[in-house]
């Protein structure tokens, strides 16, 4: 349904353009969900937001982004109107910010579909009330009536999601939707989500920081780093048959509540930002099983057992690399 | 029991103490102020003692007494009753400068904020050329161009005053567009003209406000100045900086009455203005410039 083509974008700082994203290739199909999983600047955000065409002013972008075959980059104002009226529906990591204040949370809720899809006022609340109901908020009629500020964090990012819902896209995109919220929260936000988007047969691409959230509610996980796609696996077998050093060394890194690890496993160094990257392999500096030969020649995004990896010794690494990182140099 | 008790009190207690906190005097008695004059002004018919224009010669110069509560002045008209009715003529011009500036300057701030790039640029430089005008010289240049009243200095100085509201809603309504809820609205798919009107643009409300606020203060005292010297409202009409003026040559006679009173209501409502707006900025957390 959609689909990323070698996108490049780069960003107006200051005087210079520096790249966040380098051909970035993905794809979601109708009813699935595609986890972007990465560390802090690694271009998950920026992908999606250059899908919504809502970078920042001055932001070049490369590539082709292809909806139904359509290039979402070439949309006139109009088509992109629609496009973003009728077809795709964001939801923002922090929704407090996203509601305008000074309106009524109905507004916010039935101003799409009234103004774009000239609903009227009535069914629309109607319809909003539906959606609110479904997603278990219950007394809708009230909350229809408040403002922002008198919701809970949950309650928000849940108007969010309904927001999101009743214009009935075909493409979600979450961007890091529940990363505001505590942890309890999160599993309720998380759990409507999943089953919305399960129950009405959408696409989703969900962005987080979350490898695990990620594999429990996405069919597919692509993992992004310094603006590449490392790697792109089902979410089924990326724990067993990760194929990058770098989404290898992410699983080892996280906790475990059954083992009690004395030190957990890192990855050394720190996360390189897009423009930093060299020549080579943009990993290479962090790599454990690095060789010349990856300081040079970029690797390109091949197709290994059933995925897709940017590495050159992918193949001759495969079953060595889980626990390359035990025991590394933080002792 | 007792600690029962001292919990369920000590909440109560607090939020009383955090809202006689927060009861601003200083607002309360500009706004308290102002609203008494618009009312004076509005009713002046009603509550004058005197016709404000009947000229009684045998009375002139008097001092306060229980039938001219504040004296007459050098063709013996009621010194309280002229102020009153001037309350009128000295608001209402001031009220409609700023009305005109906001509006148009609004509407410029949005669209130069919106649209960025040339728009911005040429308007923005516009602006600038008029900044570079004291309102009082394009209101004395108004006069001579179009003759003396009220709407020409009006008109000159609603021009003047655009750059100040336009280059400061322009920069809230910058700063304001970045926000998130702005890109919400926009990936909602909203077109322009509701993002703008119907988000934007209640969002600028309190600042919209606060220029306002100060604005009139100002505007005031310069439509006084141009009725001081003569240019804007005609004799023997009842206005404030008129007044000023018609008692200067009695203040050396040793009747400084017609001139003081006026004067002292100018300063006043000015006053009571720019604290207002000022107070009103501190209580939206606006830092106006």
């Amino acid at each position: 349904m959609l689909e990323i083509r070698d996108l490049h974008v780069e960003l107006c700082v200051g005087e210079e353009m520096k790249p966040v994203i380098h051909e970035t290739t993905l794809s979601v199909d109708q009813g699935e969900a595609l986890g972007l999983v990465g560390e802090s600047g690694a271009g998950k955000s920026m992908t999606i937001r250059a899908i919504m065409r809502l970078l920042p002013a001055g932001a070049t972008v490369a590539g082709q982004i292809l909806y139904e075959g359509a290039d979402v980059l070439g949309f006139d104002r109009k088509a992109m109107r629609s496009f973003l009226a009728s077809k795709v529906a964001m939801i923002f990591q922090d929704a407090s910010t996203h509601i305008n204040p000074v309106r009524t949370v109905g507004d916010f809720l039935i101003e799409a579909l009234v103004t774009n899809n000239g609903v009227p006022k009535a069914e629309a609340r109607r319809r909003v009330t539906g959606v609110l109901e479904e997603i278990g908020i219950p007394d809708a009629a009230h909350r229809l009536e408040q403002y922002p500020h008198q919701l809970s964090g949950g309650l928000q990012q849940r108007m969010m999601i309904a927001a999101a819902l009743v214009i009935e896209p075909r493409l979600l995109l979450a961007d890091e939707p529940t990363t505001a919220l505590d942890v309890t929260t999160q599993a309720e936000v998380m759990a409507i989500l999943d089953e919305q988007r399960r129950q009405r047969g959408l696409g989703m691409i969900f962005v987080t920081h979350d490898l695990d959230l990620a594999a429990a509610v996405c069919d597919r996980i692509a993992v992004m780093y310094a603006g590449f796609v490392v790697e792109d696996r089902s979410a089924a077998n990326l724990h067993e048959e990760a194929r990058h050093p770098y989404t290898a060394g992410l699983l080892a890194s996280r906790p475990s509540p059954t083992e009690k690890a004395h030190r957990l496993c890192v990855v050394p160094g720190r996360p390189l930002s897009a423009f930093e990257v060299g020549e080579g392999c943009p990993f290479a500096s962090r790599c454990a099983h690095v060789e010349d030969r990856c300081r040079i020649e970029r690797p390109l995004l091949r197709e290994l057992d059933g995925g897709w990896v940017r590495c050159h010794r992918a193949d001759e690494l495969r079953g060595q690399l889980l626990c390359s990182y035990n025991g590394s140099a933080h002792e | 029991m007792a600690c029962d008790a001292g919990m369920t009190i000590s909440p109560t207690a607090t939020r009383t103490r955090g809202r006689r906190a927060r009861r601003d005097w200083v607002l309360i008695v500009c706004a308290a102020f102002i609203a008494l004059l618009v009312i004076v002004a509005v009713f002046a018919p009603w509550i004058v003692p005197h016709d404000p224009n009947k000229v009684d010669m045998a009375k002139a110069y008097q001092g306060p007494s229980g039938s001219y509560l504040l004296g007459t002045d050098s063709l013996g008209r009621d010194l309280l009753s002229r102020l009153v009715y001037g309350a009128r003529l000295s608001l209402a011009g001031p009220a409609l400068v700023v009305v005109f500036a906001t509006i148009i300057g609004t509407t410029l701030a949005l669209l130069t904020a919106w649209m960025g790039g040339w728009t911005d640029r040429v308007i923005s430089r516009v602006l600038d050329i008029i900044f570079a005008f004291p309102g009082i010289i394009l209101a004395v240049l108004a006069v001579a161009l179009f003759g003396s009243g009220l709407a020409a200095p009006v008109v000159a100085l609603s021009i003047a005053y655009l750059p100040y509201d336009a280059r400061i809603l322009r920069s809230v309504a910058m700063r304001e567009r970045t926000l998130t809820y702005i890109s919400a609205c926009y990936v909602a798919g909203l077109p322009t003209r509701t993002i703008v009107l119907r988000h934007l643009l209640p969002n600028l409300l309190p600042f919209i406000l606060v220029q306002c606020t100060l604005s009139l203060g100002y505007a005031l005292v310069d439509l006084a100045a141009v009725s001081y010297l003569g240019l804007g409202v005609a004799p023997p009409a009842a206005e404030w900086g008129l007044m000023v003026a018609n008692g200067q040559a009695s203040i050396l006679t040793g009747h400084p009455q017609e001139s003081l009173f006026a004067g002292i209501l100018i300063v006043l409502t000015v006053i009571a203005f720019n604290m207002l707006g000022d107070r009103l900025a501190t209580r939206f957390s606006v830092r106006a410039q």
